[in-house]
């Protein structure tokens, strides 16, 4: 098992090499994407920093209070992005006939789709996310505790986690549907956005589906909530707070069995 | 034997559409019993029709779908199941789809497959040199693969397959599109390759030439059977295919009278086509109309591969035919 | 063939190359439905906050929303209409064989692109409206006028548009990668467009420019023809100079490229 993870690891990072090297020759053209990518990127955060020109708090929470969500959000999905962003090709790949040759290599499938279209622009999202979430963790007045410093980078950690193992499963959800890989955008880029506002702002039931059926709630909310010294809009014990990485090994085996289901599926049926 | 092929097949389920949301399902037999050994170091050409099963097959050989039901062996494992393992004993060229890296110098995808196939740095650098100079690729190492012509691409394509060492090599067309000069360049090769290396060839392809210079064993399928197995020549007395005698006269003349030997199927002022039986030779033909006609030019065209499967497996009334003796091949 | 037969059955086809994708279709739907929601709830906490902000109240806010998802491909919004398939064309020098068929190459481009719109809309942006009526209060109109003049905004607003687009498409006949004005195209389109935020939100003189630039002709029009919210020939008179600005500048990129590549020798 170690074996295989370590060896799906360096598939990746061969792949992902080359991906780097080909962007690279292309230098003008990545740094203008790269710069894009940080203004797009932006955008979200200049629409919260428009709304608060307007008020001063949303669902109750104040600018830097909804920053520090953002930030943690942002980063963690950024992360994700960074790591496995391009599994949407994952259609165009079976319908054009150049997944079968992923086939035929000695390394895991995961591995060199998950490493497919490699993009360093990416980091442009992390980067805004992460200065978000510094001007946040200087501003939102926290009431700093050991536990609480402890939760902010395995939030991000888990988050980034929770995020990857719905871009597998996005993938591993393409094996049926080929033409349907804007669905993922809706959990993947849905759910950043949505993590971006405070849990208040939404209709409990809403709230419920979000913490405990499509667990996106552990990315940021809960834990951020106790953080901030701020009540969930439900009721959960205190130890919730810390069970983000727990919600996300249980995505993450999730996602795997859904990819190992696609990939049987699509070696039984061959579309 | 090295490949083992035993009753396999390969059903797939198709939805076709029937109506407003109305789906039916149905079962397509891509490959049925199909059954096959082929021993180390031949080299076979798979061919037949369109949607005929080849790459469907080709698919299960190299563990990219799973059979349905039978039994496959590839040098004894069972490419399915050990997908990986047989990675390292297969080299795989698909025709028209290229797996080097685009905007990067050739040499940079050949580095990827040193690392990715964990080859032993010495045998690394003696198979690039070897096959680089083989297929004459030395000065175009550092060139980005976009700028390679089709053939000087295919080439590359198939330095790429064979820097591990497989045991066995499937190429899908692998001469498709390429000029007359690459496709003489890539044959050459491949039967260097399997002679000196002994490395077993599979290939499929819509060139007869192909399956004639390289290939001394023919496979033909079609509607996922197995209708014929033996060489080539036997294939073209199953079909009594027949290959054409393009005639340029010095004027317009009326059809010519060749006797039995040939009979004219097309006239167009001076130039007259005439087909005579694959197996019989052109001279005997050639020497009476120079005798008789007023001669201009004259070519021989090779029956195409299409039209002599189509001969064959109408004239095996579609049923399959078993295997003649493989030890007399 | 008379010239408005041959552009209709340009349109035609390209409704009908949108309409074969499917399953994409279906994907818009659901993610332009999912991001709905979770607008509606933000929109619904700022308007809560702050009741009558931008002279919406929170029924225009919500429809506001919906008619933004609605709108989202029909639109091509952030990019993704034929203007696409144009710089790609450009790019591989595909685009000669264009510029040699006995039809006007915009004129080409804007036909195909409408029916995609028109695809787009009825496809993929009629159903997550219809999902944001059921379950939250909209401010619909009831008189049909109202609607007949929102539907010519509309047509406006796909003028605009395209008009947009193709200015970006063509710009890579100088720049030869798209990938930047891509950029470009998605970063002012989602923002100035008011998809994020209603423009009539956006503070001080910074919402004063904003509502003035084209964009505002795409999303903000429309919504505020059909809520009532602007004199109807005001608005059009607005979207209209925009459209014929546009295409104007989009015939005279054309000319000068079209020069560009029989100068190149195609």
């Amino acid at each position: 098992m170690g074996e295989r993870v370590r060896d799906a690891l360096r598939a990746y990072l061969l792949i992902a090499g080359m991906w780097i090297r080909s962007t690279m020759i292309y230098r003008t053209s990545f740094a203008v994407t790269m710069a894009g990518n940080l203004l797009v990127t932006g955008l979200d955060f200049a629409t919260i920093l428009l709304m608060f020109s307007r008020v001063d708090s949303l669902g109750g929470w104040s600018l830097p209070e909804v920053a520090f969500l953002y930030g943690l959000s942002a980063t963690s999905f950024g992360v994700a992005d960074l790591v496995l962003g391009s599994m949407d090709v994952l259609g165009t790949r079976i319908r054009d006939g150049s997944f079968d040759t992923l086939l035929v290599r000695p390394a895991s499938v995961l591995a060199q789709i998950g490493a497919d279209h490699f993009a360093l622009r990416r980091l442009g999202r992390i980067t805004q996310g992460a200065v978000v979430l510094g001007w946040a963790l200087a501003f939102a007045g926290i009431d700093w505790t050991p536990a609480k410093v402890l939760l902010v980078p395995l939030m991000l950690a888990a988050g980034a986690a929770i995020f990857c193992a719905l871009f597998v499963a996005g993938a591993a959800f393409q094996f049926l549907a080929q033409d349907a890989a804007e669905v993922q955008n809706a959990f993947t880029y849905g759910g950043t956005t949505l993590l971006q506002y405070p849990p208040t702002v939404f209709g409990k039931d809403f709230v419920r589906g979000v913490t405990f059926l499509l667990p996106l709630g552990f990315v940021n909310w809960v834990p951020a909530a106790y953080v901030l010294g701020r009540p969930y809009p439900l009721r959960l014990p205190v130890w919730t707070v810390w069970a983000p990485p727990l919600v996300a090994a249980v995505c993450c085996a999730l996602a795997g069995l859904a990819w190992r289901a696609g990939l049987r599926a699509y070696r039984s049926t061959g579309s | 034997m090295f490949i083992e092929v035993d009753g396999v097949e390969k059903v797939f389920e198709v939805r076709k559409k029937t109506g407003f949301l109305k789906r039916e399902r149905r079962q397509v037999r891509a490959v049925d019993s199909l059954s096959f050994t082929v021993a180390r170091g031949e080299m076979v050409g798979y061919i037949g029709p369109n949607g005929a099963g080849k790459s469907t097959t080709i698919k299960m050989l190299t563990g990219i779908l799973t059979p349905s039901g039978g039994r496959l062996r590839v040098a004894g494992i069972d490419p399915s199941r050990e997908r990986m393992r047989l990675a390292h004993r297969i080299g795989v060229v698909f025709g028209q789809r290229t797996t080097l890296w685009w905007d990067l110098p050739l040499i940079d995808s050949y580095r990827l497959m040193h690392r990715m196939y964990r080859i032993p740095d010495a045998r690394y650098a003696e198979n690039l040199d070897r096959l680089v100079e083989l297929l004459s690729l030395e000065s175009l190492l550092d060139v980005p693969v976009r700028q390679l012509s089709l053939g000087q691409r295919m080439r590359g394509d198939i330095v790429a397959a064979l820097l591990h060492d497989p045991d066995v090599l499937y190429l899908d067309e692998p001469t498709i599109g390429l000029d007359v000069i690459s496709k003489a360049k890539v044959r050459d090769f491949l039967r260097e390759l399997n002679t000196e290396r002994g490395t077993t060839v599979l290939l499929t392809t819509h060139d007869l030439q192909d399956i004639e210079q390289l290939c001394s064993r023919v496979m033909v399928i079609d509607h996922g059977r197995l209708m014929y197995d033996g060489p080539l020549a036997g294939l073209h007395e199953a079909g009594e295919s027949e290959r054409t005698l393009v005639v340029d006269l010095e004027r317009e003349l009326p059809p010519i009278d060749a006797g039995p030997a040939a009979r004219v199927v097309k006239v167009e002022g001076p130039r007259q086509w005439l087909a005579f039986p694959a197996s019989e030779s052109a001279a005997p033909l050639v020497a009476r109309i120079a005798a008789e006609y007023p001669l201009a030019d004259l070519s021989v065209r090779e029956p195409d591969i299409e039209a002599v499967i189509a001969k064959m497996l109408r004239s095996l009334g579609d049923t399959p035919k078993p295997p003649p003796d493989r030890a007399t091949a | 063939m008379g010239a408005g037969r041959l552009y209709t059955a340009v349109a035609a086809g390209g409704f009908r190359r949108y309409a074969t994708y499917r399953a994409a279709t279906a994907a818009g739907v659901f993610t332009n439905t999912a991001f709905g929601i979770i607008l509606v709830y933000t929109y619904l906490a700022l308007w809560d906050e702050k009741p009558h902000l931008g002279g919406y109240d929170q029924a225009q806010a919500v429809t506001y929303v919906w008619l933004g998802q609605c709108l989202y491909a029909t639109l091509a919004i952030q990019g993704g209409g034929v203007e696409k398939d144009l710089m790609e064309r450009i790019r591989t020098g595909a685009i000669a064989i264009d510029l040699y068929r006995p039809a006007d190459l915009q004129l080409w481009w804007l036909a195909t692109d409408l029916g995609r719109s028109l695809f787009q809309m009825l496809g993929r942006g009629v159903i997550p409206f219809l999902v944001g009526a059921v379950f939250f209060p909209m401010a619909l109109p009831a008189d049909a006028g109202t609607w007949a003049a929102f539907l010519v905004a509309l047509f406006l607003a796909m003028l605009v548009s395209f008009g947009i687009r193709y200015l970006v498409a063509l710009s890579v006949f100088w720049l030869l990668d798209g990938m930047g004005v891509n950029q470009v195209l998605m970063v002012t389109g989602i923002f100035f467009s008011g998809m994020t935020l209603p423009l009539n939100v956006f503070p001080g003189a910074f919402g004063e420019v904003v509502r003035v630039l084209p964009w505002a002709a795409q999303l903000q029009m429309p919504a505020d023809v059909l809520m009532g919210e602007t004199g109807v020939a005001g608005a059009f008179a607005f979207q209209a100079a925009w459209a014929v600005a546009l295409l104007a500048a989009g015939r005279l990129l054309q000319s000068a490229a079209t020069r560009r590549v029989v100068v190149q020798g195609g």
